[in-house]
């Protein structure tokens, strides 16, 4: 196919992915915003969600105090944020739109619909109400277009691009979630509020009944860490994702993308062969900031191989 | 009913016409309720599905909808007939001319057009000069422009033989229509039009390069925020062909290729909805990021072919257009059974005399101009309208053409104050490769405004599904 096809596809997945997961740990935010907690927890909690994506300064440009309601405007609303719910809303509206000739009409109709349904929703409106309910609604797009995307499309190379596109962006959003709940409870003083921390976060990903279902005992740190990271069946997982992006790649291999494929690989085997003890005395967060660079990598590969050769 | 002008669906005694007869029963039992939730449930899906389409001027990628309006526009079988052998007539003969210029110029040499007209004019490309192209065909898709006045005869408004757009309109119309009504198809004999995407195909393959034996056809469009990036989209779509933008294609040995996830892959012919002067910023305007450097080369040496060819607008300017009758009768030798609109053409000082003292009764159009845009329409102008495009023409006289203000048929249309006559045209499109063909109907425009006279989108203009009647 096209290489700038593959492009848009690649993007469009990871955008609306990037959205869904920025839902997921802003809920979790707010929902623990209600636990009571000391300010200073709290404010630490808004703080990170900004350096997630090194958003700091760009806030502090626009925004004058970090505040939850601050926080949340930038990161739901503001358009002029490029990591925001609505930007990313609109970039996998636009690069939909780019190829929408590829897209099934079912898809190009979902992805358009959120994107009208986005722009007809009150700003002011979403934060009164109450995030919870939008946090809801962006998930559940997400989920139409995944249902939407693989209940239409045809098994060729453009849904290896859009999976390869959700998977890269769900591993990489997996790790910093896990990477900024973790850093907050290091820090943070250990109460009760820890094991609402815990759930929430486990929430957020779609993995607190699975804890329950997988250990059924108490919460533990070093179990969230097993789970979130070398569970193989856990979906958003990022052994699940490192397996799913090895099995994509020799789908869609040409004679340039060896390399890329071999680091898949690597990574694959690293999560697939590890025990939860080693990953911990390594410590986490260098754990998982080698993940991420790993998938920045693979990312970098599959774009120079794939979607923009020189 | 008002009797100035020719009614699509009633005569002048307000009597039915016959091919409406069916539909007419039809529409008197239907509740206007139902009505106004069909048109509602139209305009939802277009929104839904992004038929859309940009509108220059207003902020950039602001989208709108094309207003589609659910009352057909029905032809009789027995008028088509003689449209559509009036058409085919028309596009052979401006495609002979197009080869003709670009090689012999013998209907220059005969004197039949003023040489300066065809050889100075902007739109006329030296770059074609000899170049040979498959079947000898310019002109590979064209949407030639016709209306309805007076007493119901038709003439041809314009030819448009550039990158003519609509036809998803036409096509999308039709299925919206089915889709609502689908009781009327059963009710009626209506040509099917849905095939055009296919016969658009075999066209395009049918002339590709010599000795290509399974041709790579693509769509090259300027991308997502142009006017027609619907269409482009939705006909690559239809033709199971690769949509492409400049920066997909390069040129390597004057041979072009395309950008793909597995490599470089040849392209045979380009369905390329690109102005001339973007094709290619080696060859024209340099500074298109649009293009294709090194397009023009390999199309000169034979390598691919591009459906429209370049140079084609010469033959639809507005000025060549009192010309195409003497080019039925030099090239096919027949007397031509469409009519063309007289025209003033104002680099002739008696033209212009007589026009500067009408200009309140005509239509002054710019040759070059295209969409609605740069045009006066006499009776529906201010007075202070009216002496600033005086300034404009007596400025530049050459630049224009006038023509009488047709008195464009209308046809019942769903307003919002009921069910009332708005002023509409009809764009047939007919494609020319190794055969020429085209099916049955085109886009119907419909003026929506009360009185209004210009049909384009962009002015305001909505569609109607355009129905052929199947004896």
């Amino acid at each position: 196919m096209l290489s700038r096809t593959a492009d848009h596809l690649y993007w469009m997945a990871r955008c609306t992915e990037r959205a869904e997961n920025m839902a997921r740990l802003l809920d979790a935010s707010y929902q623990m915003s209600m636990v009571p907690q000391p300010l200073a927890v709290q404010n630490e909690t808004w703080r990170a969600i900004l350096a997630l994506n090194s958003q700091e300064e760009a806030f502090a440009q626009a925004y004058d105090a970090v505040t939850a309601e601050n926080v949340l405007r930038y990161t739901v609303v503001d358009a002029a944020n490029p990591s925001s719910i609505y930007s990313c809303l609109r970039a996998a509206r636009e690069n939909a739109h780019a190829v929408r000739g590829t897209l099934t009409a079912e898809m190009w109709e979902t992805v358009n619909a959120t994107w009208i349904e986005l722009r007809q929703q009150d700003v002011d409106q979403i934060l009164a109400r109450g995030v919870s309910e939008f946090f809801e609604w962006v998930k559940l797009r997400s989920a139409l277009t995944r249902g939407v995307t693989f209940g239409t499309m045809l098994r060729d190379d453009a849904l290896h691009f859009i999976r390869l596109g959700g998977l890269l962006e769900r591993g990489d959003n997996t790790a910093r979630i896990l990477d900024m709940q973790y850093h907050i409870l290091r820090n943070g003083d250990e109460g009760a509020s820890d094991f609402y921390r815990w759930g929430a976060l486990l929430r957020s990903l779609s993995a607190f009944q699975v804890y329950r279902k997988v250990y059924r005992d108490a919460i533990t740190p070093a179990r969230v860490a097993e789970l979130l990271i070398l569970r193989m069946d856990l979906p958003r997982s990022l052994h699940s994702c490192a397996d799913g992006i090895a099995r994509m790649l020799p789908l869609i291999a040409n004679s340039a993308s060896l390399e890329t494929q071999r680091k898949a690989g690597m990574l694959h085997a690293k999560l697939h062969f590890a025990r939860i003890e080693d990953v911990l005395a390594g410590g986490l967060h260098e754990y998982l900031t080698d993940f991420m660079d790993r998938i920045y990598e693979i990312g970098d590969g599959i774009s120079h191989d794939f979607l923009v050769p020189a | 009913m008002n009797a100035d002008f020719y009614n699509e669906m009633y005569d002048s005694a307000g009597k039915l016409r016959p091919h409406y007869e069916g539909f007419a029963a039809w529409l008197n039992s239907i509740s206007p309720e139902r009505l106004a939730s069909k048109q509602a449930e139209a305009d939802t899906a277009f929104h839904r599905l992004g038929i859309t389409f940009a509108v220059y001027g207003e902020k950039s990628g602001t989208e709108r909808l094309i207003p589609f309006d659910i009352i057909p526009r029905i032809i009789p079988a027995v008028e088509w007939t003689a449209l559509q052998a009036g058409l085919w007539q028309r596009v052979k003969a401006l495609n002979a001319f197009l080869h003709d210029i670009y090689h012999d110029q013998e209907i220059l040499a005969a004197g039949h057009i003023p040489s300066e007209q065809v050889l100075n004019n902007t739109q006329f490309r030296r770059e074609m000069i000899g170049v040979d192209l498959p079947a000898g065909i310019y002109a590979h898709i064209a949407g030639v422009d016709m209306v309805r006045a007076g007493a119901g005869e038709s003439y041809v408004l314009e030819d448009n033989l550039r990158v003519p757009s609509g036809v998803s309109y036409m096509l999308e119309d039709r299925k919206m229509m089915m889709r609502l009504f689908p009781e009327l198809f059963s009710r009626h004999m209506v040509a099917p039009v849905q095939h055009y995407p296919d016969m658009l195909l075999e066209n395009l393959r049918s002339v590709a390069p010599k000795g290509v034996a399974d041709p790579a056809v693509v769509v090259l469009t300027p991308g997502a925020y142009n006017s027609a990036y619907f269409e482009h989209s939705f006909l690559a779509q239809q033709m199971g062909v690769e949509l492409v933008e400049g920066r997909d294609l390069f040129v390597k040995e004057r041979t072009v290729f395309m950008r793909t996830t597995q490599g470089p892959q040849r392209v045979d012919v380009i369905y390329r909805r690109i102005d001339d002067d973007f094709l290619d910023p080696l060859a024209f305007n340099k500074d298109s990021m649009l293009g294709v450097p090194g397009l023009l080369g390999a199309y000169q040496a034979g390598n691919v072919n591009l459906a429209n060819a370049i140079g084609t607008g010469v033959a639809d300017d507005k000025s060549i257009y009192p010309y195409v009758p003497e080019m039925i009768r030099f090239y096919l030798g027949e007397e031509p059974t469409l009519h063309n609109v007289p025209t003033w053409m104002l680099r002739k000082p008696d033209d212009l005399k007589y026009v500067l003292a009408h200009l309140p009764e005509l239509v002054v159009k710019e040759v070059h101009g295209a969409g609605g845009y740069g045009m006066l329409v006499g009776p529906a102008s201010s007075k202070a309208e009216i002496e600033s495009f005086r300034a404009r023409i007596v400025a530049a006289p050459e630049k224009y053409i006038a023509q009488p203000t047709l008195a464009l048929s209308n046809c019942p249309t769903f307003v919002e104050s009921g069910i009332a006559p708005r002023h509409l045209d009809l764009r047939p499109f007919v494609l020319s490769g190794t055969s020429i063909g085209m099916v049955p109907g085109g886009l119907t425009r419909v003026a929506l405004r009360e009185g209004s006279l210009v049909v384009n989108s962009s002015q305001g203009g909505g569609t109607k599904d355009t129905w052929v009647l199947e004896n």
